[in-house]
């Protein structure tokens, strides 16, 4: 296939989404640099939140704030980034439980070797200076003391 | 402070890298030289455009490159009304299955310089081709199909070929 020719294909969708209420609060408090989660009947802090409790169907409505700050319950290292991903170093996807809440959020995590990444391990939100209320306004979290 | 009803741009964008292959890729070099490549099945006799490397009825290998002339004939055609982001020309416009002379396969076209709704099945078009510094291995180095004013094709001569 040495002669065959090449281009690129740009396939391109411009949707946009709405987000209802919950959601909504939420990406509307990551501008403020707040994270919101939401309560269920039974107690449970959802982060992120959702309309729904997933258990009982019951729709949902209080919400709370939770820290920008918690505990990695799991991870994946990404040792070769691809160009969409969120960071271009290698970094870690992975599930972050922060304080005040029940579930856990996915987000990347800025370590600087795969073995600086534990699960267990404290992160902490590192906030981008210009927000504009959509989950990239924490470029990512980062090992924190 | 929640807006209930805000929407968010969730724009979803796939980068690929096209590989034309080889048959496809010489057809589109064919192109740069103005010349529309057909290949004839050995079996049905049928000459595929573009050309291709094996007949998608007979299952055979294709015989020989076929050049086919940059005329046709509106097989069949749609008027598109409705704009939609990224459009390249103001609607309403035809796209058109234009057989072309020498080929039994129509291609897929544009059709300007004719209002739209003047276009019609048997309408005899010819390739209008972009200007030398502007051609690329693409089938948009033509383009638009125009009527070339000659008197339309007898059904007949195309009804084997919808």
């Amino acid at each position: 296939m040495a002669d065959a020719l090449t281009a690129p294909h740009i396939l391109e969708y411009p949707y946009t989404r709405s987000v209802g209420p919950v959601l909504g609060a939420f990406f509307g408090a990551l501008k403020e640099r707040r994270i919101l989660g939401v309560r269920t009947a039974d107690g449970r802090v959802l982060v992120p939140p959702q309309e729904y409790d997933p258990e009982t169907g019951a729709a949902l409505d209080e919400l709370v704030e939770v820290a920008d700050a918690g505990v990695v319950t799991t991870w994946a290292w990404v040792a070769e980034p691809r160009p969409k991903h969120p960071l271009q170093e290698p970094f870690a996807f992975a599930l972050v439980r922060l304080d005040g809440a029940d579930t856990a959020l996915l987000h990347a995590v800025a370590a600087p070797a795969m073995d600086a990444m534990a699960t267990g391990m404290r992160v902490r939100a590192r906030w981008r200076d210009e927000r504009s209320g959509d989950i990239t306004d924490i470029v990512c979290f980062e090992p924190a003391p | 402070m929640s807006d209930p009803y805000a929407v968010v741009a969730r724009p979803v964008r796939l980068d690929y890298t096209y590989t034309a292959g080889t048959a496809s890729s010489r057809f589109l070099r064919a192109i740069m030289q103005r010349r529309l490549l057909g290949s004839r099945c050995p079996s049905c006799a049928k000459v595929y455009v573009p050309l291709r490397t094996s007949c998608p009825t007979c299952g055979v290998e294709m015989g020989e490159d076929v050049a086919v002339s940059d005329r046709g004939i509106v097989t069949t055609f749609c008027i598109v009304n409705i704009p939609f982001p990224g459009m390249a020309v103001k609607p309403p416009f035809a796209a058109a299955s234009v057989l072309l002379d020498g080929a039994d396969i129509p291609i897929f076209h544009l059709i300007q310089e004719i209002p739209a709704e003047e276009v019609r099945m048997g309408l005899r078009v010819e390739a209008v081709w972009r200007p030398d510094d502007e051609m690329e291995p693409s089938m948009e180095s033509i383009r638009h199909f125009r009527p070339t004013g000659e008197p339309d094709a007898p059904f007949e001569r195309y009804k084997d070929h919808l």
